[in-house]
């Protein structure tokens, strides 16, 4: 075979499979909230956008990503260079560390509400150390700060993993000679963090924060688990709509807007992050 | 056993030309040495020859057939790699073995070349560890021993030594050029370090800028380089140069306030001397000596002669300091001249 | 002056020695963290369904099979966790069959069209990819494949491709180009030095990825929702009946979801950070 062509052979079914499956279904979402069946219109976006449920989950869905994402990264980072500088028992310690990567969000919805449940764990700790007489029901209308606080601890118990472990492999890239050079200039391991382990890290933080951040937005499951429709998200409105509306239209017309906010997060955080060129390891 | 020629090739990678019109023919059984600065072209030729490169252009000829649309397997070619690279999952036995089981051999006679060849490379005692176990040197052996137990026509070799710490590369220096001449191989050998080529070639390409600058026998590219980039390469450290003009007389030349004789020539010339065929004299140039370097077996002074810098090796036993000047005559029949216009040596 | 530098490094070795409790204490808490919510879920699993609805709880599991007993006999569940079992298998072999041979592509050949073709598969990234399921879901009736293991398996196969080229593709890459060059020097073609160099030293990677794609078709719950019927996976069932189901059902089912999970990060744990470190670029 001639060699020219091989890649283009080793390509072509990724390509295929990425076209009809990635490209085409995303032609279709858009023919189907641009249009009612006659033609062009905007009336999907309408409908969605003045629903009285909208503003509510994209609040929720926006404040639970800018509470969850600047914990993870705070978390992953400590986790990350706590996991560096360990000499015994390190393999032990990220796999453990490691386990929520595997879990998918709706176990891990589950899991929490063991815990948050009115039977559940939490109760039972506080009703055995004689802080409360009866167990309270943490997850109800009454009282959606906890709601909010539950589905935000799941999210982060979850999906911090995915953080970690980016950063720990950005972190292995860096030579040891930097952190060397730093000490002897006199830098102390805070300054190391700031000045060497940061800027250098810049690559991964970009990779780690643009995949959390899209899939912060397509928080489902685990609010389902924990809030159900006591904390509406874009997610869960999608799917309200496709099967409990049955307005194919108008879940498309929301798919997109996760869509756009998902894109433009991406562009914002490749760009406050971009690495001059030549200014790699 | 086979002749290699290349004819007129040439390799570009998008805009770059890393090759120019290269032609070349190296003879049966002849050690020949690719040597050249990186990024010279050394490896792209040699990969061209190879096979794991194609040329933009040109014709590669081995033992008479035209290979360059040929795979690298039916080239009768093998190649050491710079990284060795010993395959990590397969014994060192298998790793020797390997050409000879692609080729399907009986499994006696496979048993008998790798062995063979092992104690060729004195790795015979290794045959059952993985290339983990080994040393950058072993693996090296590894590396030769698998190309020669194909028993090739020509075997390439891409900075091979060029991993293994001085002594090693010096031990494995004379080893490799004693067994490549007793295998009766054609040998193509790339390197940067022109000591290693001074010792093992036959004869040695000099590379520069995608074009071959000479292609001579050690002794005559170290003598009588055929280009200021030759003389101002070979050589540790090179040959020293001084702007010659006519002095009157034909052929002879005022270098540096000295007269001295050269070839016929209307215009003005470059003088060149290598370091060591430099004396102290009564009558010669006069240096004035900024860096003295005793290097144990000889002096090496550095100076400056007219703002020019100019290096003399000096015996041991001279008394030389900083700033000194010293005064130092060319050795007869040492001296060399090129065209600054053309770069070109003139006789 | 003898006793003065002695007080400072007393002091010195005072603040590092309590700097290493506080990280030794900080290292424990983390994994505490990521531990203990799994081992509450074991307690609800390994209880008997009225211990699990009881109030409070007991924080010792009685090691009773009675929620699992339940869980195995709930109609439907059996087939449901078949059906993820396979979608999850289906999705593994397709995602390598037709991943790695991009990654190798990728990781072995400059052509023409290399960075768009990357761009593709990163573009997917930058995408709430579940969302394709709502049109897709309209397309697999138009062919005849909706609700079947098949179209759920090629969504999931969409969600776990670009991952398995990025991993192929650094796990390649990890394999000097001069071992394949060497193999063809000693009489292989490219097929051939593949079969013989390439893939035995790849393989336990391309193991790890593959498990990799069958947790993430395992994990999925918005596509598998939206796509299956009454072929439900796992995650579809019990995210249907959140509302309605039992709690005893919920934590045995989530339990079943996790188990892969920890066996697949113990799996793939050598690989997981080489995987990202490359696919990071």
């Amino acid at each position: 075979m001639n060699p020219r062509l091989l890649p283009y052979v080793l390509i072509l079914p990724v390509t295929l499979f990425l076209c009809l499956f990635f490209l085409y279904p995303f032609v279709l979402v858009a023919q189907q909230a641009f249009s009612d069946g006659s033609g062009f219109t905007l009336d999907n976006f309408r409908d969605v956008t003045s629903h009285w449920k909208f503003p509510i989950s994209l609040k929720n869905t926006f404040l639970l990503a800018l509470a969850v994402v600047p914990i993870q990264l705070a978390l992953s980072l400590l986790m990350a260079t706590m996991v560096n500088r360990m000499k015994r028992g390190r393999d032990l310690i990220l796999y453990i560390w490691t386990i929520p990567l595997g879990i998918s969000d709706l176990a891990a919805g589950i899991i929490w509400l063991a815990i948050f449940e009115q039977s559940g764990f939490l109760n039972s700790m506080m009703g055995g150390l004689g802080l409360i007489d009866s167990p309270t029901n943490f997850l109800s209308y009454q009282s959606p700060m906890m709601v909010f606080v539950a589905i935000m601890l799941a999210e982060v118990w979850r999906a911090t993993a995915i953080m970690l472990v980016i950063l720990v492999a950005g972190i292995g890239l860096i030579p040891k000679e930097y952190y060397e050079a730093g000490e002897v200039f006199g830098a102390t391991a805070w300054q190391r963090f700031l000045k060497i382990t940061l800027p250098m890290l810049r690559p991964s933080l970009q990779t780690a924060l643009v995949l959390r951040v899209i899939l912060a937005f397509e928080v489902f499951a685990v609010v389902q688990a924990l809030g159900g429709t006591l904390f509406p998200v874009l997610m869960g409105e999608t799917y309200e709509y496709q099967f409990t509306l049955l307005n194919a239209g108008a879940a498309a017309a929301i798919a997109l807007i996760i869509l756009g906010i998902s894109i433009a997060f991406t562009l914002i955080i490749m760009r406050a992050l971009r690495v001059p060129k030549g200014a790699t390891i | 056993m086979a002749v290699i020629e290349i004819k007129n090739v040439a390799k570009r990678f998008g805009d770059y030309q890393a090759l120019h019109d290269i032609n070349l023919t190296i003879d049966d059984q002849e050690f020949m040495v690719l040597l050249g600065a990186s990024g010279c072209g050394k490896s792209t030729l040699l990969r061209i020859i190879c096979g794991l490169e194609t040329a933009s252009e040109g014709e590669v000829w081995i033992g008479g057939k035209r290979v360059d649309h040929l795979p690298p397997k039916d080239r009768g070619i093998s190649m050491v790699f710079q990284n060795y690279a010993v395959f990590p999952h397969l014994t060192v036995f298998e790793n020797i073995g390997f050409g000879l089981r692609m080729q399907k051999l009986p499994n006696d006679q496979v048993k008998r070349r790798v062995e063979r060849t092992a104690g060729l490379m004195h790795i015979d005692q290794l045959l059952k560890r993985y290339s983990g176990e080994l040393s950058g040197g072993q693996r090296q052996r590894v590396a030769v021993a698998r190309a020669l137990a194909m028993e090739p026509d020509v075997i390439l070799m891409d900075e091979p030594l060029s991993n293994l710490d001085a002594l090693l590369r010096m031990e494995m220096r004379a080893e490799l050029k004693g067994v490549l001449a007793e295998s009766n191989t054609t040998a193509i050998y790339v390197t940067h370090d022109q000591v290693e080529a001074m010792s093992m070639a036959d004869r040695i390409s000099v590379m520069h800028e995608g074009k071959i600058v000479q292609a001579a026998s050690p002794i005559e590219v170290y003598r009588d380089p055929a280009a200021e980039f030759v003389a101002g390469f070979i050589g540790n450290p090179p040959m020293n140069f001084l702007p010659a003009t006519p002095a009157g007389a034909a052929g002879q030349w005022s270098v540096a306030g000295q007269t001295l004789h050269g070839p016929n020539a209307g215009k003005d010339l470059k003088f060149a001397i290598r370091p060591e065929d430099l004396t102290l004299a009564d009558q010669g140039f006069q240096a004035r000596a900024k860096v003295v370097e005793p290097l144990g077996a000889h002096l090496l002074v550095t100076c400056e002669v007219e703002g020019h810098q100019f290096r003399a090796i000096l015996d041991s036993e001279t008394q030389v300091r900083m700033g000194d000047t010293l005064t130092l005559a060319p050795q007869d029949g040492r001296g060399r001249w090129f065209d600054p216009a053309t770069t070109l040596a003139v006789s | 002056m003898t006793a003065e530098t002695t007080d400072v490094a007393e002091v010195g070795a005072n603040t590092r020695k309590a700097g290493q409790y506080v990280y030794i204490a900080a290292v424990v808490l983390l994994c505490a963290w990521v531990i203990v919510p799994l081992y509450f879920l074991l307690i609800n699993t390994l209880s008997s369904p009225e211990a699990v609805n009881s109030y409070p709880k007991p924080f010792i599991p009685e090691f009773d099979l009675g929620s699992l007993t339940f869980f195995a006999n709930f109609a439907g569940i059996l087939t449901a966790l078949k059906n993820s079992i396979l979608v999850a298998a289906l999705t593994m072999v397709m995602s390598i069959a037709i991943g790695a041979p991009a990654g190798y592509a990728l990781s072995r050949f400059e052509f023409r069209g290399k960075e768009l073709f990357r761009l593709l598969i990163l573009l997917t990234r930058a995408f709430p990819l579940p969302l394709l399921a709502l049109p897709l879901a309209v397309m697999f009736i138009r062919v005849g494949i909706d609700d079947t293991i098949f179209g759920l398996a090629l969504v999931h196969t969409t969600l776990a491709i670009p991952f398995a080229v990025l991993i192929t593709f650094s796990l390649f890459s990890g394999i000097p180009i001069e071992l394949e060059e060497a193999a063809w020097t000693l009489g292989c073609n490219r097929l051939t030095a593949f079969q013989k160099v390439i893939l035995p030293l790849v393989l336990p990677g391309i193991t790890a990825s593959a498990i990799f794609a069958f947790v993430i078709s395992w994990n999925e719950v918005f596509a598998a929702a939206v796509l299956t019927i009454e072929n439900r996976t796992l995650t579809a069932f019990l995210l249907q009946n959140l509302d309605t189901s039992p709690l005893h059902l919920k934590f045995a089912g989530g339990f079943i979801l996790v188990v892969p999970a920890l066996i697949f990060i113990f799996a793939v744990r050598k690989y997981l950070f080489a995987m990202w470190g490359i696919a990071n670029r």
